[in-house]
Formats: structure tokens, sequence, C-alpha cells
């Protein structure tokens, strides 16, 4: 019993942590509807500065510490304010999710800048001034801190729901949240509104950062692993909800705590470690929440956003002579390549080809269907997995495995989509991301079968394909074959039964289109093209681990297709070659390669706001019909 | 003629608050039926158990005669049932013609296609309901750029496309300017006449309401409380205390 | 400048670098050399250093064949099929004579195949992981560092000799923290046939819930805990574990934990009397450590990690297996390779013939708190080729060439 009380009060303390990170999240993408990748990097900040005005301080005593938390907390938040004008106000007419590639650039950014400042070594702060013991709790030491942090969740819960009930700003924000063309029609002054939801936002993550100071060091993981706990707890509560958000960190505090609590059962006498589910729980956790409940816990059905003209795609052409005739000779070239091109070319270009084709899977489902995936790595590994499980456990011939792995990913996205496009909007992208992440930790528990954390090794090509310039005209012309299936699709009518599906469900269901079947195929689809990336991948590489359905691998996918440009056909081919070629060139020959690609990124982002792509078309004249 | 829509004893509540009571009427072959009503007599809610969207507590509806509770609004539009919206829902990155192409590639059963240009499959059967609705020169443009009236009657032209023997038109003229509002129904007019479909729709306008219904239905407070003519409608002193009285006349 | 006079900029760099050759620097003999330093910059810059300071020194004593040395280094970015990638570059683009490096023991062991199937020596520096040389052992692969197996096995005689009964056991969820476990449970059951472990925590690497692990272990009273959490797991774990009263009246052994990348973050709270493997840098006293470290304070003005040592003892080895094998001939290399002597700051070492591993050991030993730092108490220095399985017992995991 007491055992249990003391774990009940560990996983409320843990919930303060989550929630202060969470609710600034929420907050942003209530108002503004930017999903903000670096509200991690934020949070990170928030600990080193926190780490520095509470050294800096301490001779002042209990004020110099409690004072510099909260300086630190402030000077996140007003870094938050400096973000939203000098780089997010920017690109708010761009289409949506692009903003989601300027803040990815801020994570790399500031994790260079960071390891810049602070440097490599992680940094254990002092203990909390005054709080620094512990209490006596059913016979068991408490950390007096944790006590502290209880209540500081409540506290900041409440003082939240004061300012959004009380103030005019606090109605703004919440008329806001549901119907951001209203606040726009209002008159409010629109620019002070987002940039004031932003810098707090940013100070409650700082804050969040600030308060780990006594109990865990700061050090330059921190970013990732916090930003994708605040999704999972956004998400589970509700966009946009604070109170959902408290819940939620509440639900997922105390199932990590517990899980830790029960340790290793024996049921039916195989021993499951609830302590290494602590792995994926969270999203467990989320993927059944949204699988019962698809706006979360407390949330509500998001109001159906009208895209603004200029965010409306326009309708298909063609390709022109020009195009056909750019594409022939662009394939003539790739296809001589090895001939004229290093032998480094041809590694660099297979990488370039598969992540092409990848990146064109995953746009599939993002532009025609309008579904954005978060996990679409999944599929991408489980092409890579099939691959080398099929030819080193099955003992497939190589060809074999090659053509099989397409199918065991499009059965995998068949199953996780099944749920999936029951969900719309960001919802649907957080499942994908749950189920992603589930993949991914049974791929790296399952020791005997998949190899666990470090993967398979052996994976080669077979022999008649093993010299790298065979091998590349073979991923060349699977590559081809798969971009211009897709491309072909989408002219098809199940293609634009996709885009009708993303551009009115209201009248598809008017005039009789199934689209949850069709958005089911299409996810299904997309999964067997990116499971052909991942095999060709693998075999390329002579190696699978884990890390190839991990989500940094979605999300490179995402910018490829953001870079390149969502809303063009070609744009994710062209965004995946400029990523990992900007990716291979400023890794090599830089040190702090991080920041100088999330700068030209940003670059990228101000400069072409419509993609790479997206900005050629325009430019040169495919752009119609602007009245 | 036989009723292509009958309604009867329909009822549903939301949460104790009795939106739709009992309602029971017919919509017959070529027929034009308003219905219409204060804000919360529960036209949208009698609407939307017709097209399938809200499932009655209790009632029938039946279309040519098969009943309709239960189904889905997909498989009701296979039963020959065409919509239009109060807000046009269109696809906004297609063009005019696609718009079109795409109700006819759902009706014969086409979606799952593959291989062939969506965009050449019954192209002339497209331009022909546009020609009917008159908008066949914008067929190239897409409907992202296209003006309000025009929406709608893109939206008409899909709703025709599965030779629908019941059209539902959620307020059919709402956001048109007055003379394009008379121009639109005119057209309805015409072409359900002609092919003797019969239509149910919602109006506010009572311009319009008198102005093309053949039969005028009268809700309030989720009850039916009047039926007839125009001319019955206008005489009707309940009408006149209930609904007309309030806004002074009609 | 406008953005298509911007685009067309960028595209013709684009173009200009792709296929440019490398500046080819006449007259080195290239080493390529891999890792995710901006991944693990903690363990790795300090790595990076000492194979630097490395290459000075055997630059400045003539290079090898006559001909000045140059690692050619690459970040993975942490990825495994980047460092793939970047072997095959450093092999194709800049004719390194082999490769070497590597930190995560996926990147280790998928660039191992990748050497296998290339027929390229590498030698691996850091990643811990036994099946590099055992499991999934090959001909082409030498690995420097002493491995999970190896570190835990030195923790043994001090664990057998306190005669704990009840033992609970922590460490990061995946391959390196599972092996480490199922050795030390192996080795200790072999020696203390009556032992039990009582509790079982795996904590995902770097998302430790601190308090709550430090409570489900006190809550399964053992006698003695043994860990393998490093990093920031450790500094949370030891904090909570003090503040919870975890430690007290109870014996600790924590892989890693002395060594400086791991250790120096503690600070004052260092839990005192813990048994760990480590590399106490300021109290080894032998010669060939003193000329290290002299020469390494004087050219960063800072103190060695145990990076640093393994970068530096990862050049001495480059240099000693060329210099045996007297050519750039990956087949005379690998020969050379097998029982090569190289001395290093710990000493000398040798490359095992049998299983490729090196006998690089480890420092043994208790820490406690001076002047407000973490430091290693009344260590010892536990040669590496005294905690290998026997012959026979390498044999059958390896599997044959």
């Amino acid at each position: 019993m007491a055992s249990i009380l003391v774990q009940f009060l560990n996983g409320l303390a843990a919930a303060s942590t989550l929630f202060l990170i969470a609710t600034g999240l929420s907050l942003i993408f209530g108002v503004t509807r930017i999903v903000n990748f670096a509200h991690g990097s934020l949070y990170m900040l928030g600990i080193y500065v926190a780490y520095s005005a509470v050294n800096a301080f301490q001779p002042a005593g209990p004020l110099g510490f409690w004072g510099g938390m909260l300086v630190a907390a402030l000077a996140v938040g007003a870094l938050g304010a400096l973000i939203e004008i000098l780089i997010l106000r920017r690109i708010y007419q761009a289409p949506e999710l692009f903003q989601l590639l300027a803040t990815f650039a801020l994570v790399l950014i500031i994790k260079d800048f960071a390891l810049w400042v602070w440097g490599a070594e992680d940094l254990l702060g002092p203990r909390a001034v005054g709080l620094d013991g512990a209490v006596s709790i059913a016979g068991r030491r408490f950390p007096e801190y944790d006590l502290f942090l209880i209540a500081v969740g409540p506290l900041v819960l409440g003082l939240l729901w004061l300012l959004l009930h009380r103030t005019r700003w606090g109605t703004l924000v919440r008329a806001a949240t549901q119907d951001r063309e209203m606040v726009g029609a209002l008159g409010v002054n629109q620019k002070l509104l987002f940039t004031s939801v932003f810098a707090l936002g940013a100070f409650l993550a700082g804050l969040g950062g600030a308060l780990e100071v006594p109990r865990e060091p700061a050090q330059l993981f921190l970013d990732l692993s916090a930003i994708s706990d605040a999704f999972v707890i956004v998400v589970v509560g509700g966009m946009g909800s604070i109170p959902g958000a408290f819940l939620a960190a509440l639900i997922i505090g105390e199932v990590k705590a517990f899980c830790i609590g029960i340790g290793n059962v024996e049921i039916l006498g195989v021993v499951v470690s609830f302590s290494k589910l602590t792995l994926v729980i969270e999203f467990v956790v989320m993927a059944v929440v949204l699988v019962v409940r698809p706006w979360g816990l407390l949330g509500r059905p998001q109001a159906i956003q009208r895209a603004a003209p200029s965010h409306i795609e326009p309708p298909l052409r063609p390709a022109s002579r020009g195009l056909v005739a750019g594409a022939v000779v662009l394939g003539v070239a790739l296809l001589a390549l090895p001939a004229y091109g290093t032998a480094y070319n041809v590694v660099l270009m297979i990488d370039i080809l598969v992540f092409a084709l990848f990146a064109a899977s995953l746009h599939f489902l993002m532009g025609p269907a309008g579904m954005v995936s978060f996990g679409h790595a999944a599929y991408f590994g489980l092409g890579a997995y099939g691959a080398g499980l099929l030819l080193l456990r099955a003992g497939f011939p190589m060809e074999a495995a090659l053509v099989a792995a397409p199918f065991v990913a499009a059965l995998g996205a068949a199953l996780f989509g099944w749920f999936c496009v029951r969900l719309s909007g960001v919802y649907l992208a957080m499942l994908t991301l749950a189920f992603a992440q589930i993949g991914w930790s049974i791929v790296f528990q399952w020791d005997s079968f998949t190899g666990g954390s470090n993967g398979m090794v052996g994976i080669w090509p077979a022999a008649w394909l093993s010299a790298k310039p065979t091998y590349y005209v073979l991923t060349l012309l699977l590559c081809a074959a798969g971009l211009l299936a897709m491309r072909r699709i989408v002219y098809a009518p199940f293609g634009y039964a996709l885009r009708a599906g993303r551009d009115s469900p209201l009248r598809c269901d008017a005039i009789g289109i199934d689209l949850q079947r069709i958005q089911w195929a299409a996810f299904t689809l997309a999964g067997a093209f990116a499971g052909l990336a991942g095999a060709i991948y693998a075999f390329s590489k002579g190696s699978v681990s884990p890390e190839v359905m991990a989500i940094s691998r979605s999300v490179d996918g995402l910018v490829m297709v953001l870079l390149g440009g969502v809303q063009t056909l070609s744009g994710p081919a062209v965004g995946a070659a400029a990523f990992t070629w900007l990716q291979d060139t400023i890794a090599r020959n830089t040190e702090y390669w991080q920041s100088l690609l999330g700068l030209t990124i940003l670059v990228i982002v101000l400069a072409f706001p419509r993609g790479i792509v997206g900005f050629l078309a325009w430019r040169f004249g495919r752009a119609e019909e602007i009245e | 003629m036989s009723a292509v829509l009958a309604i009867s004893g329909l009822s549903k509540s939301f949460g104790g608050v009795q939106a739709v009571q009992s309602v029971s009427f017919e919509v017959r072959e070529g027929e034009l039926l308003a219905m219409i009503g204060p804000n919360g007599a529960g036209k949208t809610t009698c609407f939307n158990m017709v097209n399938g969207q809200l499932t009655p507590d209790s009632g029938t509806v039946r279309i040519g005669g098969a009943e309709t509770v239960g189904r889905k609004p997909r498989e009701i539009w296979r039963m020959g049932v065409g919509r239009t919206f109060q807000i046009t829902a269109t696809f906004a990155s297609m063009t005019v013609r696609e718009n079109i192409q795409m109700a006819l590639l759902s009706h014969h059963g086409q979606l799952s296609r593959l291989w062939p240009r969506a965009s050449s499959l019954h192209r002339a059967a497209a331009e022909e309901l546009l020609a009917r609705v008159g908008i066949l020169e914008q067929a190239d443009r897409a409907c992202s750029v296209l003006a309000y009236g025009d929406l709608k009657r893109v939206e008409l032209a899909m709703a025709l496309a599965n030779d629908p023997r019941l059209l539902l038109m959620d307020e059919p003229t709402a956001g048109m300017a007055p003379k394009e509002r008379i121009a639109l129904m005119a057209l309805a007019g015409e072409i359900v006449r002609e092919r003797g479909i019969a239509v149910l729709y919602t109006e506010h306008d009572m311009d319009v309401v008198f102005g093309h219904a053949d039969r005028v239905i009268v809700l309030n407070r989720g009850e039916l409380i009047a039926s007839g003519t125009g001319d019955q409608i206008r005489a009707n002193p309940e009408v006149r205390q209930v609904y007309l009285g309030s806004r002074g006349e009609a | 400048m406008n953005q298509g006079k911007a685009f067309l900029a960028v595209a013709a760099y684009a173009l200009a670098t792709c296929f440019a050759a490398p500046a080819a620097a006449q007259g080195t003999v290239k080493v390529g050399e891999i890792n995710s330093y901006k991944r693990f910059p903690a363990f790795l810059e300090p790595y990076k250093k000492g194979w630097e300071l490395g290459v000075d020194e055997v630059n400045a004593s003539g290079g090898v064949l006559g001909k000045k040395l140059e690692i050619v280094s690459r970040d993975d970015g942490g990825s495994q099929g980047d460092a793939v990638r970047l072997a095959e570059e450093l092999m194709s683009r800049e004719k390194v004579a082999f490769i070497s490096g590597t930190f995560l023991s996926n990147i280790g062991l998928a660039v191992s195949d990748f050497a296998k199937q290339k027929k390229v020596l590498f030698i691996a520096a850091e990643p811990l992981t036994d099946k590099i040389v055992w499991d999934n052992g090959n001909r082409y692969t030498f690995r420097l560092r002493p491995s999970v197996y190896m570190q835990t096995a030195m923790l043994i005689d001090a664990a057998v000799k306190l005669n704990k009964k009840r033992w609970a056991v922590v460490y990061p969820n995946y391959e390196y923290g599972q092996s480490a476990v199922a050795a030390f449970k192996k080795l200790l059951k072999e020696k203390q046939p009556n032992v039990e472990f009582v509790s079982e925590q795996a904590p995902a690497l770097g998302k430790i819930d601190a308090g709550a692990v430090s409570q489900a272990l006190a809550d399964a009273k053992p006698d003695a805990i043994f860990s393998a959490l490093f990093g920031a797991d450790l500094a949370k774990f030891a904090r909570e574990g003090n503040l919870r009263g975890l430690f007290k009246d109870r014996a600790v052994f924590n892989l890693l934990a002395g060594e400086p990348e791991y250790l120096d973050p503690l600070k004052g709270e260092t839990p005192v009397g813990w048994y760990v493997t480590g590399y106490p840098w300021a109290d080894i006293n032998t010669p060939e450590h003193k000329k290290f470290i002299d020469a390494y304070q004087k050219k960063y003005n800072d103190y060695p990690r145990l990076g640093s040592v393994v970068g530096f003892s990862l050049v001495q080895t480059i240099a000693a297996v060329i210099k045996k094998a007297g050519s750039l001939d990956t087949e005379k290399l690998v020969a050379a390779m097998s029982g090569l002597q190289v001395e290093t700051p710990f000493g000398p070492i040798t490359y095992r013939a049998i299983d490729h591993q090196s006998t690089m050991g480890a420092y043994v030993g208790q820490i406690g708190v001076k002047d407000g730092k973490g430091v290693m108490t009344s260590f010892s220095y536990a040669p590496g080729d005294k905690y290998l399985p026997s012959d026979a017992e390498v044999r059958k995991m390896r599997p044959a060439q």
C-alpha cells in the first residue's frame, strides 16, 4: 500500500513537468495552428539558462536561486517572442504545416547554439534551495522538491484558467482557438495576439525546463525527448485544451510511475517487464485514446478550416512538353551517371533516389490525400526490416526479398491505416506517430527476431547486383518506376478521389464516395512505396537497425516534402535531393553543420514559402488564374 | 403522382430537447416542396435525417418506397438523392469540369481505377451537364476562382450527375444576389420538371419560397404546423402568428 | 539579388561541389574515421582531441611509411545509413587506407559488416557491444575499447567478495544494458550460486524516471544493486537515490561511472563507495600515462577524459599497424593487426588473434568525493586479457571464418 501511495506521488511530480511543457505547445497550436517542433528546444534552453542563472545568482541566497529560475523562464519567453516576430510571422500565409519546417530548422540551430555556449558535458545544477531534503511519507523518504512540483502543476493550471477566463486577452485566445477567422473579423490586433501567445508558450516551456534543474542535468538530448512527450500529452488531452493537457499529463505520469512500480511480473508463465514498457507506454496510451476518442480526452472536433484562397492548390495539368523533355533528359543523365560521375556520386545518388521515393510516398498522403503522417518511417522501416528478415530468417533469395518487402510494409500500413483514416488533421498525424513508435519499440525490443537495438547485418544484394553502379541502376529504375506510378495514380480517378476527399469530405459523402475506403487504400499504397524505398535502402547499406523507423526519419521525410513544396508533384523528389545533398555537403565540410543546415533551411523557408518546386512553378509561369 | 419521398412520424431529440416531433409529409415527382420555419424550428435536423447524416429516434423515411433510416449518406445517394449545400461544397483544387466528372466517376463506380486519366473520362457527359446549368464556358476554370453564383450551379450539376429522383437543397440561394437567386431557382425548377425530379428545399428568402415552390410546409419548434400551396400558407393564421408574424409581413 | 538569381546561384554551387574532387594532399597516408560527433559530443569531443594529439605525435616522430598520417574524419549524425555511406565516401573519394571509429554499437556493427563485405580493415574504437568481436565478428574488424563483458567481469571479484544475496539491477533498455546485466548475472551466479535477483528496472535510455525507479528498487529491499546507467540517467539516479535513501547500507556497482565523462557532472553529489569501472586521470602515475597527460594538458589546457585515451590509443594503433604491415595493402594490414602490440597511456595492449579484441583494460575501484568533485579512490588497473572468457568459449561464440 505504502509503495503504491509513493509511486502515485512520483507520478504526480512527473505529471507537473509534463504539463508545463505540453500546455505551452497546446496554447501555441490552438491560436496559431503552428506545430512547434522547437518547443522541446525551448524547454532545453530553459534548463540550460536556469543552470547558468542559478549558479550566477546562488550567492544571493534563496532569492538568487528561485529568482534565477524565473529569469530563465522569462528569457526563454522573450526568445519565443523574438522567434515569432523574426521568423514565423513572415510565413503564416504559407500552406499549412510549412511553419513546421521553420521550427525544425530552429531545433537544429538551438542545439548547436547550446553546444557552443554550454559545451558538451552534462550540467547537473544545484538542489533547490530550501527544498533540498526529503520528508518521510508512509515510511519512505520523499524529496521535498517533488512535493513542491506536485503543487506547481495545479497552480499553473489555475493561473492559466484565470488568465484565459478573466481577462480580455484570455477571451481572445479562447476565441482564436475555436475559430481563427473570427478573431481576424473582430478587428483584433492579430500580430500582437500571436506574439504574446507564442511568448507565453515559450515561457511555460522555459519554466518547465528551469524547474527540472534540481532534478536532472542539462544535456543536449532533452529537446527531442521533451518534444515527443509534449506532443503526446497535447494530443491525448485534446489540442488546444489546457485542462485536457493537465489530465493527460496526469494519466501518463501515473501510468509510467506504476509501470516502473510493478516491474517484472509473471503472467501465464511469461515474465512481462512493465519497466521496459516505459519505452513506449505513452504512445500506447495515445493510440488507445485516439482510437476511442478521435479528438483526445477533452478536445473538441476541430472547426473545419477553410483554406485561404492562396492555400488552394491549382488544378492538375498534364505535364507540359518541356517538363516531359526535361524529365527524359534527367533520366538519361542519371542513367549514365556511373559513366561520368565519381564513385561517390553514385553512392550518394542511391541515397537521394531512395529518399526521393520515400518522400514521394509521404507526399502521396500529405498532398493529394491531405493526410499528414508523422510516422511514415514506420513503412520505410517495415520495408527495410521486411527485406532483412526475409533474406536472413526466411532464407529468401535477395531478389525475392526485395520484391516481397513492399508487401510487408503494405500489410503494416493497411493495419495501422485502418485506424488512422478514421481521424483527421493533427490527430491523424499523431496516431500515425503513435503506431510508428509502437512499431519501432517492437523492433527495438525483439532481440531474437529483429536483432533489437543493434539491428541486423549481412543484408547485401545478390552477387550480380553487388557492384555499386549495377545496384545504382536498379535503384534508379525502381525509384523512377515508383515515382512515375504514383504520379500516374494522382492523375487517375483514384488520385482524384483522394484530392476530392481533401477538398471537401462533405461533398464526397454527397456524391457517394466512400472516403475512408479510398483513404485506407491510399495509406496502404503509400506504405508499399515507402516499403520499397526501405528495402532498396537496406540492401544498399547491408544492415538495418531501429533507426530506419525512428521519429527522426519520419521528420526527415516531412522536411523533404515541405522543402520541395507540398503542392507540387515533383517537389518531394527535389526536396529529398536538396536535403540529402545539403546534409552530406555541410556535414562533411563544417563542424557546426547542424546549425548551418538549420540556417540554410530557414533561408529557403523565408525565400521560397511555397517550397523549392512550388517557387519554380510560380516563378516560371505555371500559376494562372490569379484574379 | 407517386411520392418520391415519404416521411412519417419522424422524431429526434438532442439531450432532452425535442428538435423534431412526429413530422410527416411527402414530396411527389416533379414537385418542389419548400420547408420553412423560424430559426431552431428543426429544418436542418429534418433535412439531415433525410440525407442520412442523422439517425431519427423514431419514424420512417422512404425514398421511392425503400426505407433509408440507418443508411449512410453515400448509400442514400446511391438510391438517387442529390444534394446541394447552404455553403457550397465543391472540390476547390479541380476545374469545374473535373468536379462534375468526379460525380460521374462515382456514379459509374470507377473511383478505384489507378491507370486512366480522370480528366479524360465522361468528358462529354460532364459538359452536357454544365451546358444544362449554363456554365459550360467555365469548364476549364478552377473552382476556387469561381463566382459564388456559379459555384451553386456547379453544385446543381454535380447533384444531377447520378440522375437523381430526389434533390435535397439546403438554402439553395443563400449568399446570392437577389437577381441570381431568381435565375437559379428558375433553372432548378425547369430541370426538375423536365426530368420529373422531386425537390425538397429549405429557404429563408420568402420570394424564393413563394415564387418557386409548388407546396410549402412550415415547421415550428419541431412540429409541422401547416402545409399547402403558397397562397394557403400565406393565409394560414397560425403561420402568420408564429412565423410570418414575427417577421412583420411576407 | 532576386529569388530567381539566388536559386540559380545555389544550383550552380550544388553542381560545382558534386563533381569537385577533394583536394588531395600529396604524400600523406589517409585513414578514415567516422563518428557521431554531434550526437554524443560529451564523449566524442575529448575523443577527437585525443586522436588529434595522437596524429601530432605520430607526425612529429616522422609519420608512417615516411609520409604524414592524415585522419579524414566524418560525422554520421548518429545514423547508421549515413555511416555506411560515409564509409563508401572515405574509400572511394578520399581513398583512405582503412576505416576506424564509431561509437554506437549498431553503427559499429553496420560498418563492421560493410568492412567484411568490401574487404577493408575496420578498427572499431568505441562501440562496446560484445557482438562486434564475437557473434558478429569478422576477419576485417578489430576493436579497441574493453567490451561490456570485460568491464562487467572486472567488477565481479569485488561483488563476490561482498557476498550479498539479494541483488537488484537497473540498466538502460538497449543492447548494451541488456548484455551487461546478462553477463553480470551469469558471472555472479557461477561464483555465488545462491544469489537472487529481486528487482529489475530497464528505463529507456536518457529517459529514466529516477524517483519512481529508485522507489521501485528500494521496495524490493535488495542487499546490493548493479547498475549499467550512464550519462544523464546516472546523474538523475544518483541524486534521487541519495535523496530517497536508496543507497544507504547498500553496495552499488555501476559500470562506467568512474569515467570522467559521467563522473564529473555529479560533482559533490558523487555517491561514496560505489564500485565502478572508469578512468582516474589525476591519480595514474605510470610513466606512459604521465607522458600522455602532460602532452594533452599542454595542447588543450584541459584534462583528458576516457574518450581522449581511446582516441589517442586509436592513432597509436593505426601507426603501429601500418608500420608493422609496411604497406597499405588490406590483407597485409589485417595480418598485421592480429597480435599487434601497441603502447597506450594504459600501458601495452595486444589485439588478440583469436577474436580481434584488444586487451586494453580499465581502472576499477570505488568512487568518493574530494574537494567537491567526484574521484576514484582505491583503484587498480584491470588488464583486459584477464577478463575475457576462455579461448574455447570464444571459439564457440565467434563464427568460423
